[in-house]
């Protein structure tokens, strides 16, 4: 008796490992909670309908994907990424083209897929204000968060170029459509950081990661902070007195991208086809405030509207911010961040 | 000379070419080690740091320290931190340590103990616990404000202050090892020798005391500032992104540009420098003698 359950242990096993070795896929990703939503929401569901094996690991992003492609030691098939880190990587041809015969982007946003990577969900970079602090006449705009005498109090900002020049020309009186006009020379910076060294003796703190200008808003370190919206969704939500808005904030995506020389490059391009459809990508908001790219998942019904009103690609929210513009972040990117952490050392 | 005592002392020089050989033969091993985990990898980050942007030989990870201003301000700020932590240091460290040292053998052993407790504690740990204490709803506001020390809470953390407290703290033990082993060597005699030929005890300590206490400070003092060059996680965490070192615009031109050879460059003027100094400090007092911690 117990030789045939050893027996048809083994064999099921056996069959296992066959029918794994038949479609496999391993996804990088950047743990934590967010790896969590992303597993319960779209790789976990689409690996049960497809029948593909899903390995996931954790990464510290583009650096390691350029190492294991330049050591010719590729073990990821699928790698999550910003769109500017996965820009550069393209031009170093770190990555495969996309195969969109396969993946379906019809109902994508526009920006949220390139040829080298496809949206996996939408964040923004907005500001969030303490609620006591400023009572109901909070800032509402870039300009308020840069006005020091309407609005005093201590500011936090991001330590690296990403995302903080654009806020910083909103505030000087660009429009929305003329950013990335104006950032497209040294002047046009220099212009926006000069924005931000004016404010520099209020910035009590420039942050380096998500947790920790959530963690500044929560304990009312500082009085406003910019930062990403699911982060001080949850800052809200354990209790932390602030506030944030979508209006004029900048709307930008982590993306899904495939290394080049990756194992199962087949596997990975109808996997990432899978999990691109609505019916995964509606799931994401339950576990994290996160938007879906692809728009058809607003109309499956799963996202209720008060879901919709707090995601950063819902319609309502998507049309009074600015999208962030790869493009830019390729030619700039570099030159941008020299000067940028050069005004941080002043 | 004769005949036979060159014989002898032949013998005894081939003895020692033989003994030296054999010493070798065991150091051997270490020296291997050695070469491989620490010459070899320095060689490779002087190599690097002459590696342009194209692979070629090229003086540009150099020359942009030069240009740039912002490279001079780092390593200011590097030293700035760096002295005012050494001096922290011994303000704090020479009291305690000379305390120490006058404490009977049990209580000065207690002493010892909660100065090198937070050495078992991680390095990480204890400078969040000072970002919680610090902060604007910190313990340290809290109880300053309600006990009626100050009205608004003061910026303790994310700038220089909140900096120097955390070195200091983790600094202190590097201080206080050194000097209360150099104390605990002195002969009580002295002092007492000092009265007897009418010094008073101010007079004796800075006279006969202090002087021969300061192998252990100078080796203490040492020891602190040149691991404060080096230093990353206490300024990254409690400065606020702008109290910026050395070693953090190491971690940035690797982060966010990819340059291994920047990167490599400042290594290597950090490692310069270091031992510059303590070239220089060799030049003032003998590094045998602080390397012994005594006298």
């Amino acid at each position: 008796m117990k030789k045939t359950i050893t027996s048809a242990a083994v064999l099921s096993l056996l069959a296992s490992t066959a029918l794994a070795a038949d479609k496999t896929v391993t996804i990088a990703s950047w743990g934590g909670s967010y790896q969590e939503a992303q597993s319960k929401a779209l790789f976990e569901p689409a690996a049960a309908a497809t029948g593909f094996e899903v390995k996931q690991e954790t990464y510290g992003g583009m650096s390691d994907v350029r190492l294991q492609v330049n050591t010719g030691q590729v073990s990821f098939d699928i790698v999550v990424s910003g769109t500017g880190s996965a820009a550069r990587a393209a031009e170093e041809g770190l990555l495969e083209k996309l195969d969109y015969s396969v993946i379906d982007v019809s109902n994508f946003m526009p920006g949220s897929y390139s040829d080298y990577c496809v949206g996996g969900d939408a964040f923004s970079v907005v500001f969030a204000y303490n609620t006591e602090t400023y009572g109901d006449n909070g800032p509402k705009t870039w300009a308020d968060f840069f006005d020091t005498e309407a609005f005093p109090g201590s500011r936090s900002y991001r330590g690296k170029v990403s995302g903080a020049l654009e806020p910083a020309l909103l505030a000087d009186g660009v429009a929305k459509e003329d950013v990335y006009t104006v950032l497209d020379s040294e002047e046009g910076i220099e212009r926006a950081i000069n924005k931000i060294r004016e404010l520099k003796p209020n910035i009590s703190v420039f942050w380096s990661s998500g947790a920790q200008h959530a963690q500044l808003m929560k304990d009312g370190e500082v009085d406003m902070s910019s930062g990403w919206n699911g982060r001080f969704d949850n800052a809200q939500k354990d209790g932390g007195k602030l506030n944030f808005t979508f209006d004029g904030a900048l709307m930008d995506f982590d993306c899904f991208a495939v290394p080049k020389g990756a194992p199962n490059k087949e596997a990975a391009m109808e996997f990432l086809a899978e999990i691109s459809k609505a019916e995964y990508q509606d799931d994401l908001p339950t576990y994290i405030m996160y938007g879906p790219p692809n728009l058809l998942a607003y109309e499956t019904g799963t996202i209720t509207p008060e879901v919709a009103a707090l995601l950063p690609s819902a319609p309502d929210n998507a049309a009074n911010q600015l999208l962030i513009q790869t493009e830019w972040y390729e030619k700039w990117e570099t030159i941008a961040e020299e000067m940028y952490q050069e005004m941080l050392t002043e | 000379m004769s005949a036979a005592s060159t014989l002898n002392s032949d013998g005894l020089a081939r003895d020692e070419r033989l003994e030296r050989l054999k010493l070798f033969g065991l150091a051997s091993p270490a020296i291997l080690l050695v070469m491989v985990i620490l010459v070899i990898p320095v060689g490779w980050l002087f190599y690097v740091s002459f590696l342009g942007a194209d692979g070629s030989f090229s003086l540009e990870n150099y020359e942009r320290m030069i240009e740039r201003k912002s490279y001079a301000r780092i390593f200011y700020t590097t030293f700035e931190v760096s002295i005012l932590t050494t001096i922290l240091c011994i303000l704090i460290g020479y009291p305690l340590a000379y305390f120490m040292s006058q404490l009977p053998n049990k209580w000065a052993n207690i002493c010892l103990i909660t100065v090198l407790l937070p050495f078992w504690t991680s390095l990480l740990v204890r400078t969040y616990a000072w970002l919680v204490l610090l902060q604007k709803s910190g313990l340290v506001n809290e109880w300053g404000m309600s006990l009626g020390l100050w009205e608004e809470p003061l910026r303790l953390v994310h700038n220089m202050s909140g900096t120097l407290i955390g070195m200091v703290h983790i600094m202190l033990p590097f201080l206080i090892l050194p000097v209360y082993s150099a104390m605990r060597q002195i002969d009580r005699d002295y002092l007492k020798a000092a009265a007897n030929l009418g010094a008073s005890p101010r007079r004796a300590f800075w006279t006969v005391f202090f002087p021969l206490s300061t192998p252990g400070l100078f080796a203490g003092a040492l020891m602190v500032f040149v691991l404060c060059l080096g230093f990353f996680v206490t300024p990254a965490v409690l400065g606020g992104g702008k109290v910026i070192m050395v070693s953090m615009k190491i971690v940035s031109n690797i982060e966010l540009f990819v340059n291994w050879g920047a990167a490599s460059a400042l290594g290597v003027v950090l490692l310069t420098l270091t031992v510059g100094i303590l070239w220089i400090a060799s030049r003032f007092l003998n590094l045998d003698t602080v390397s012994k911690g005594g006298h």
